[in-house]
Formats: structure tokens, C-alpha cells, sequence
């Protein structure tokens, strides 16, 4: 299938897990995402996969880690209310280093919120989310074809380190329609056969699927064995797109909806004549320290746009390290920033830190 | 006294054997431990009903000759290394998770035989809405309900299953059922549900009820072949430690009292017509 369709994000979304050979998907309807599991409840019969509707998101996160570890790829998707009550089970799951695909339609809160969209999931998305030392591959979309790539990449990306990925939209991409086009796939070949429960033959010893390591020097195995692999995951995996940034004197840096905002808002800057480039993380973890350190070395200030009430900002003060001054502006609760309040905003931030 | 003190030095010793001694291979085996399970010393505490019961589940799986195809899911309680005694393939789930984790197993690999392993806090407390929402879907599965009424892995507070009156550390003055409500009679309500295929009270306290319990998890895996929805198992386990009792008090206890509030038996049972090919 390689023409274009107009599809929303979510309903993108659905359709590739269906492309990427998704054995299996349990979810629980929430608001900006509903159409994931009324699309699949349609669509997965069809292809003699499993689709359920849980009891809850505790519920549906659990079944994930049943078929995950028996070998299957599986996935769920909620939005921020529904994932937070998945965090005990993202953190058995990494801890009992399973592969699955995890969608969080970010929706604004705290609390119920509002159902319009947000990105005040981040610290919960890259910063654990639940309890003890993990961290899940955070992915991303920007648009409705990048919530259809990103499904593949997810289920891959999980496969390959056998940890969570969550791929983190929001409340706007997962329910605009845009063009998509489904590439053609080629899955990986991975052996679970080493781990997945799938009953004991003789010939093999019984796997099981744990995150108890009850003697603490071999809890600290366990942890180190991990931290080795979100190491390779840091040095491999950071994945961010740059517009602009050669001979930018400012930077934009935001991701997701937020960067599809600040693109307009650099081209506005731009006719205005102001030096402005733009840096999209694709990863949110790994987050891409490294090229904003360098970046920083280049521009004279960084401006950090989100739909809260500033989360990024602060990884990207880390990775600055106190070179450049970094400012942050968001807007929340459902609110968007329209791109001459941003323009406007960058203008002032010049002035007041005498860097034109 | 160390035990090097008792060895005296001297001949060796003569061996009186008695007049009925046989040598190894003129016996003939009665009892085994299965060879499902695995040849390890388990951490339970003595006349504990845990061991017993992975024993009697292992025996069944070895008797039907479905290692091969069985997926077991521990629980979080005393029995969470259940992983460690039974030679299956298993999952670990999260306190309380189990059916939800067993559904993920189960649906996706129908033609296996997926029990979980569970104790009465993890399953009629923290995860009450996974069990009733699993069992109300029929899931095929097997659901050992380890019930010894109260929280024996966290030293013995009190479990939604605790008895009237009875004694835990956070019910010192004995369960106040004004308070916080009667025991909640799991097998019971699951079985109103036509989900449910199954539904037996058994225990472990004697040898008749040892081959009770065997018979009734020798059923419930026979029956999964069937499809026809959830079979529960219910054991009233003996909890000596949390109890605070002797094994012969605590065996006694389930006598007693355990089964004025959990009566032993069959509370729901298959038509002869489901049964018919077997
Ligand atoms: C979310 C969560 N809450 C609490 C605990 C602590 N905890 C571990 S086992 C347990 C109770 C186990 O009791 P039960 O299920 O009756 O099993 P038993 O040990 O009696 O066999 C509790 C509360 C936990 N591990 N996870
Ligand atoms: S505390 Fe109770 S349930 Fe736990 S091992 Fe000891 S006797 Fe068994
Ligand atoms: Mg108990």
C-alpha cells in the first residue's frame, strides 16, 4: 500500500499496529483516543489478531505483559488519566524486560483535566512514571504519518532491547486528519525463545518472566544490567530533526505539536529577519543533549515551547550547561500558543537579554 | 557441641539391619515427588499449605503430560517463587494482576493450559476487578485461590477473607465486621457469574482432603480443554505462622472455624451434558 490516504493520527496509528503484525492490542476507552480500540474492535478480527476491551487501564496494561511475555507483540494506548494507571504495570514490564508498544494521547491536567490536548506527560514519560530505576524508548509523532511510523519503529525499538517503548502524541495529532502513506515493512527477525513463556519442552529449561530479585546483589545485577542497556539505548537511539539551525543565531526547541507551531512561528521570524532555527527531539528518551550542547556553542538563546507549564526546558538547561540563556514559553490546559505569540515572545526574550 | 564431638574414633559401625531390610531395587516406588517439579528446598514454612499445593498442581500437570503446555502466573504473596518449585514456564505478575496477565497468556495461546496461582489478598482484595472481570468473561482459564485469610507474606494483617472476630495484626481486637464488613466469599459470588464453569471449596488439612483437592485440579484441568469458561479452585490454606499456631492447631483451625464462614464441596458443577465427551 503505497498511495496516500487522509486518516486521523490515531486512526493511522491503529492501522499500521495492524501492518507491523500486532498479535494483540487491549485498551480502555478514554478521550482523544477512543478510535484506537473501535478501529481495532473492527479491524483485528479480521487478521485473526486479539483486540479486547479491558476492565481498565490496570487491566489492560497487565494483559500486555501476559502476551508480551509469552512472545507476542502486543500494545496498548490511553490517554494521560488511563497511563497513569498503567505505571505499576510499565514498571513490571520493564523490569521484566518485555517488549510492547505503549501510546499516550496526551490530553492536559493534572487530574481529569480537559480532554483537549497537552504535553504535560512529559516528565511522567521520560523521567520513570512509575516506580524504580527503568526507562521506556520515548517516541515522539509530530504529525499524523509520523503516528503511523512510529508504531513500526516502536515495536521494533522494543524488540531489539526488550524494554516499553511509549510513543507520546497529544490530544491534536491523534485526532487530525492528514495524508499518510503506509511504507512497506519489513519486520526483524527476533528469537524470544530464549525467555517467552510458551510451555516447557524437555529439551529446554523452564523460562519465566520476573522482575523479583529478592537478594539485593543480584537486585543490582538486575539494575546494572539495565543501566547497560539505556546506555546503549543513549548512544544508538537519539533520534531529532533540525530546521534551519545552520548559521541560526536563536533556536526553537519543541517536539511534537508544539514543533509543528514553532515551524510556522521560525518562518514568521525569519521574514522578520531574525536568525531563528528550530530543533524537533524525535526521541523525548534519549533525549539529543549532545547536539543541543553543540547548538549552544553556535546560537545566543534557546527558547523551549511546550504545552505546559515547562517540562523539556529543563533537559534542555542540562544539556546547555549554562552556556546560552534557555527560556521556556507554553501555553496549557488545551491552550495553544499561536505562532505570532511565539514570534513575540522570542522578540522580547532578545531584547531583555541583550543578545540581537 | 559441635557434631564432630559425637564422632568417637573406633571401627567403623556395624549396621543392625532389621529382618524385613530390602535392598534399593527390591522396593517398589508408592510415592514420588513429581518430576514437574523442581529439586530444590522451598522456603515455606512448615505446615504451610503452599508447598502442598504446587505439589498437587505438579502431580496433575505430570499425570496429564502437559508440561509442555501449561503457563502458570505467580502472584505476589508467600507464594511468589512459585516459579522456582514448579518446572513450567511461568509469569510473574504484578500483586493482584494475575488474571489479567493469565488473559494476556490465554488468548493469545488458547490451545495451552494457563492456570494462576493466588492468595486471598492478592486476589479478593487488591485484585478483586481483574478476577470478577476475567471470570466474567469466561476466560479459560484455571484460578487456584489460596485462601488462608489474612496477609501471609506481609506477616499477617488482615484480608478481606479474615474471619469474624478472628485475631490479625491490623485487627488486634479480631475483625470487627461493623467496621470493615464480613469476609468476603469469593467462590461464592464468582460462581453467580455465567462465566464460570467450575467453582469447588477444597482443602488440605487431612489426606481425604489432599485427594480432594488433587481430584478438583484434575478436573479443572480436564476442563479447560472444554472451553467452556473459568474454573476456581478455592483451598482453604493453613497458615501456622500468621496463625499462630502449631500445623496440628493450624490443620485443626480449618475444621473448626475456616469452614463455618468457607464450607468445603463443589459449589458449582459442569451439567453432564458439558462433560459428555470425556
Ligand atoms: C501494590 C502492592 N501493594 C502491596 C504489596 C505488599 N504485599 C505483598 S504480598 C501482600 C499480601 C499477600 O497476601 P495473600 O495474597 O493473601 O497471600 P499469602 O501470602 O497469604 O499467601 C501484600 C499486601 C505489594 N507487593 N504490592
Ligand atoms: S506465612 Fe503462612 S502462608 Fe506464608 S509460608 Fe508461612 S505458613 Fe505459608
Ligand atoms: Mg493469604
Amino acid at each position: 500500500m503505497t498511495e496516500f490516504k487522509l486518516m486521523k493520527g490515531n486512526e493511522a496509528m491503529a492501522e499500521a499496529a495492524i501492518l507491523a503484525g500486532c498479535d494483540a492490542y487491549f485498551g480502555y476507552p478514554i478521550t482523544p483516543q477512543s478510535e484506537v480500540l473501535e478501529y481495532l474492535a473492527r479491524e483485528m478480527p479480521k487478521h485473526n489478531r486479539i483486540v479486547m476491551q479491558a476492565e481498565s487501564e490496570v487491566a489492560s496494561i497487565n494483559m500486555v505483559y501476559g502476551a508480551a511475555g509469552a512472545g507476542f507483540r502486543t500494545m496498548t494506548s490511553s490517554s494521560s488519566p488511563g497511563i497513569s494507571l498503567m505505571q505499576e504495570g510499565i514498571s513490571y514490564i520493564a523490569g521484566a524486560e518485555l517488549p510492547c508498544l505503549i501510546v499516550n494521547v496526551n490530553r492536559a491536567g493534572p487530574g481529569l483535566g480537559t480532554i483537549q490536548p497537552g504535553q504535560g506527560d512529559y516528565f511522567q514519560s521520560t523521567k520513570g512514571g512509575g516506580h524504580g530505576d527503568y526507562r521506556m524508548i520515548v517516541l515522539a509523532p509530530a504529525s499524523v504519518q509520523e503516528m503511523a511510523d512510529f508504531v513500526y519503529l516502536g515495536f521494533d525499538l522494543a524488540e531489539k532491547y526488550r524494554n516499553p517503548v511509549l510513543m507520546l502524541s497529544d490530544g491534536a495529532i491523534g485526532q487530525m486528519m492528514e495524508k499518510v502513506k503506509f511504507k512497506p515493512y519489513t519486520r526483524p527477525e527476533v528469537d524470544k525463545s530464549g525467555w517467552a513463556t510458551t510451555g516447557k519442552p524437555k529439551t529446554r529449561k523452564r523460562n519465566y518472566i520476573t522482575s523479583l530479585h529478592i537478594l539485593p546483589e543480584k537486585m543490582e545485577e538486575h539494575n546494572r544490567h539495565l543501566e547497560e542497556k539505556f546506555k546503549m539505548i543513549r548512544e544508538n537511539e537519539v533520534r531529532f530533526e533540525e530546521y534551519n539551525t545552520e548559521g541560526a543565531e536563536y533556536l526553537f526547541v519543541a517536539y511534537g505539536l508544539s514543533a509543528r507551531i514553532c515551524q510556522k512561528a521560525m518562518d514568521m521570524a525569519r521574514q522578520k529577519g531574525i536568525k531563528v532555527g528550530l530543533l524537533r527531539p524525535v526521541t523525548l528518551y534519549p533525549y539529543p543533549y549532545q547536539r543541543l550542547n553543540e547548538l549552544a556553542a553556535q546560537v545566543k538563546l534557546m527558547l523551549s515551547v511546550e504545552l505546559n507549564s515547562g517540562q523539556m526546558v529543563e533537559d534542555v538547561r542540562l544539556a546547555v550547561n549554562g552556556k546560552v540563556p534557555v527560556e521556556f514559553y507554553g501555553r496549557m490546559g488545551g491552550m495553544m500558543p499561536t505562532p505570532e505569540e511565539i514570534v513575540h515572545h522570542l522578540e522580547t526574550l532578545i531584547q531583555y537579554h541583550h543578545v540581537n | 557441641m559441635s557434631i564432630d564431638q559425637h564422632v568417637l574414633p573406633g571401627p567403623e559401625p556395624v549396621l543392625n539391619l532389621p529382618a524385613c531390610h530390602k535392598e534399593e531395587d527390591e522396593y517398589e516406588m508408592v510415592y514420588h515427588k513429581p518430576a514437574t517439579m523442581v529439586d530444590t528446598a522451598m522456603h515455606y514454612c512448615p505446615g504451610c499449605a503452599h508447598s502442598l499445593v504446587h505439589k498437587l498442581i505438579m502431580e496433575v500437570v505430570e499425570e496429564m503430560d502437559i508440561q509442555e503446555k501449561t503457563v502458570g502466573v505467580a502472584p505476589v504473596g508467600c507464594s511468589v517463587f512459585a516459579y522456582d518449585y514448579m518446572d513450567i514456564d511461568m509469569q510473574e505478575a504484578a500483586h493482584g494482576r494475575a488474571c489479567a496477565v493469565a488473559t494476556g497468556i490465554k488468548r493469545l495461546m488458547p490451545d495451552k493450559y494457563v492456570f494462576t496461582y493466588q492468595g486471598d489478598g492478592d486476589l479478593a482484595a487488591i485484585g478483586i476487578a481483574e478476577t470478577l472481570h476475567a471470570v466474567n468473561r469466561g476466560e479459560n482459564i484455571l484460578i487456584v485461590f489460596m485462601n488462608n485469610a489474612v496477609y501471609g507474606m506481609t506477616s499477617g494483617q488482615m484480608a478481606p477473607t479474615t474471619l469474624p472476630g478472628m485475631h490479625t495484626t491490623t485487627s488486634p481486637d479480631g475483625r470487627d465486621v461493623g467496621y470493615y464488613g464480613a469476609p468476603i466469599k469469593v467462590s461464592e459470588l464468582l460462581a453467580v457469574l455465567p462465566g464460570s464453569f467450575y467453582v469447588t471449596r477444597q482443602s488440605v488439612n487431612n489426606p481425604n482432603a489432599v485427594r480432594r483437592t488433587k481430584k478438583a485440579l484434575q478436573n479443572a484441568l480436564k476442563y479447560q480443554q472444554l472451553h467452556k469458561g473459568t474454573c476456581l479452585v478455592e483451598i482453604i490454606g493453613n497458615c501456622p505462622s500468621n496463625w499462630k499456631m502449631t500445623p496440628v492447631e493450624a490443620a485443626k483451625f480449618i475444621d473448626e472455624e475456616m469452614v463455618k464462614t468457607f464450607p468445603l464441596g463443589d459449589i458449582k458443577v459442569p451439567n453432564a451434558e458439558d462433560l459428555k465427551i470425556f
